[in-house]
């Protein structure tokens, strides 16, 4: 069954949708959506290192993503530019490094299409097996930490205070952010894995009154999505990566009318 | 209050706290002991929240030095705002540091009058009713030192008197040592056991009955305020016992 390239993307679609619902969620607590994306585009940097010394892809964007986000903390400690102007600096710069030296890489037959956009139907066992072990260690790892960091997303002093150490928490999130887009940038690549993160979470909280029931929804929400997204790439022949996408946002707007519904209903 | 042989909870010396060259607090020195209130006045920008914050650790880079002698800390940020984006409940913000009971939360909850809101979203708690929340939450765990940055702004002048009992009588059921700020002055000089007057250093310090005949505490707060103990000092002939039963003066 594994060797049908359809159920293979399907297992790694699930997978993915397993991870980006709960650090979705902690991604649009902590206003880091802009965050994930600078990430998202070094992984294309990542991605040239790893051809080009010819290393494992989610290892390599794994230490390219790590070394932006120590980067960034470092210039903002450093130069008094705001947050969104460092982040806007880090992403475009590393995704124009890439760019160049996937240019001299001319031994190399690349496609940077799929690199941006994903190519969930060119997933291998391999694939696989990295999906669903980093994936399922992402989430224990989250599910460990889950009450400092969310103590410290709610309010950092408060937390601080109570003893339960924001500055590590928050360190450990912004490196399992890193590895779960070491991990999903063959699937639906660096343009696509924000969407991913964001939009399901997005279209969660309009419909949920408590943490938990957030987390819950937007697992359900991306997973509906890729679900939806693959079979109507099948159908219709379209980009899975984009279609997964697409159907994020068609639940979007659906959730739109219902919390309208729902806040109607409280007035 | 004899408080020789209570342990010490907090200690800060000779603090020093920087932001951009500016100093915001100067040699600042502090103690706090079981069962005891220690409050801080001052005028805006005097550096009471700094203060607090260098006493709980949440400033790092200072000058000085601060020990804690305890882990169990229950604090009341001046300003705690969440962002619509992040739903939670009442319920969920009790436990946000500490895994508490069903019946812990209610209890807390009904000691701050608010237990009707366990259900309800905190964006959608008004100012008075979330200050409640904080307080409920920060007394649930049952700390052994309680920081109070403000802890009644915004609530209605009943529940302002009622909550600063609720304080008084907290810190003498769990034994636990309060740091206090206020601008009541009222409330401060008659529920505290010492009294630190800041302006960017500390002015005064002492007991309450001796803060307010200093000439520096006339002069930050305007000759009036010293009057404020009067208010409180009319008759004590007598004073309470830790159960509440009146004992005569000598």
């Amino acid at each position: 069954m594994l060797d049908d390239f359809f159920v293979r993307a399907l297992i790694a679609g699930i997978g993915i949708s397993l991870v980006t619902g709960p650090l979705g969620c902690f991604v649009v607590w902590r206003r880091l959506s802009f965050f994930a994306g600078t990430l998202a585009h070094s992984a294309l940097l990542g991605v040239t290192m790893a051809l080009f010394f010819e290393i494992n892809i989610a290892f390599s964007v794994f230490i390219i993503s790590a070394v932006l986000a120590i980067l960034l903390l470092q210039l903002q400690k450093k130069t008094k530019l705001p947050n969104d102007a460092l982040l806007g600096l880090l992403a475009h710069a590393s995704l124009a490094v890439g760019l160049v030296v996937i240019g001299f890489l001319t031994s190399i037959r690349f496609d940077v299409m799929a690199l941006l956009f994903g190519d969930i139907l060119a997933v291998n066992q391999n694939d696989l097996l990295v999906i669903w072990l980093g994936g399922g260690l992402i989430l224990i790892i989250l599910k460990l930490i889950w009450k400092p960091l969310f103590a410290s997303t709610v309010n950092y002093e408060l937390s601080e205070a109570e003893g339960m150490k924001p500055d590590k928490f928050n360190a450990i999130f912004t490196i399992l952010t890193a590895a779960l887009i070491a991990i999903s940038i063959k699937i639906v690549g660096l343009l696509l894995i924000t969407g991913m993160l964001i939009i399901p979470a997005a279209t969660a909280r309009n419909v949920s009154n408590n943490p938990k029931q957030m987390v819950i929804f937007s697992v359900i929400f991306g997973l509906i999505s890729v679900l939806a997204g693959l079979f109507t790439s099948l159908k219709i022949n379209s980009a899975s990566g984009p279609s997964i996408i697409t159907a994020t946002l068609l639940l979007f707007i659906i959730s739109l009318i219902k919390f309208k519904k729902v806040s109607d209903l409280k007035k | 209050m004899e408080n020789k042989n209570k342990k010490i909870l907090l200690k800060v010396e000779n603090a020093s706290y920087y932001l951009n060259d500016k100093a915001l607090i100067k040699e600042v020195s502090l103690e706090i002991k079981q069962g005891e209130i220690v409050t801080l006045i001052g005028p805006n920008g005097s550096g009471k929240s700094t203060t607090a914050k260098i006493a709980l650790g949440i400033h790092k880079k200072i000058e000085g030095r601060v020990r804690r002698f305890t882990q169990r800390i229950g604090y009341v940020p001046q300003k705690v705002s969440v962002d619509w984006t992040l739903p939670i409940r009442v319920i969920d913000f009790m436990s946000l540091t500490e895994d508490l009971k069903n019946d812990q939360i209610n209890v807390a909850l009904n000691l701050t009058g608010v237990d009707h809101l366990k259900n309800k979203s905190l964006s959608n708690l008004s100012g008075g009713e979330f200050q409640r929340v904080l307080i409920a939450r920060a007394i649930a765990k049952k700390p052994e030192l309680l920081v109070l940055d403000e802890p009644v702004q915004g609530v209605d002048f009943k529940g302002e008197i009622a909550l600063y009992e609720l304080i008084k009588k907290i810190s003498e059921k769990l034994n636990c040592g309060i740091l206090l700020i206020s601008h009541d002055l009222h409330v401060v000089m008659s529920a505290t056991d010492f009294v630190i007057c800041l302006n960017g250093h500390v002015c005064c310090s002492g007991k309450p009955h001796t803060v307010v005949k200093d000439d520096k505490y006339k002069e930050l707060f305007g000759d009036r305020a010293s009057n404020i103990l009067s208010l409180y000092e009319h008759d004590h002939d007598h004073s309470h016992s830790a159960d509440g039963s009146i004992d005569p003066k000598k």
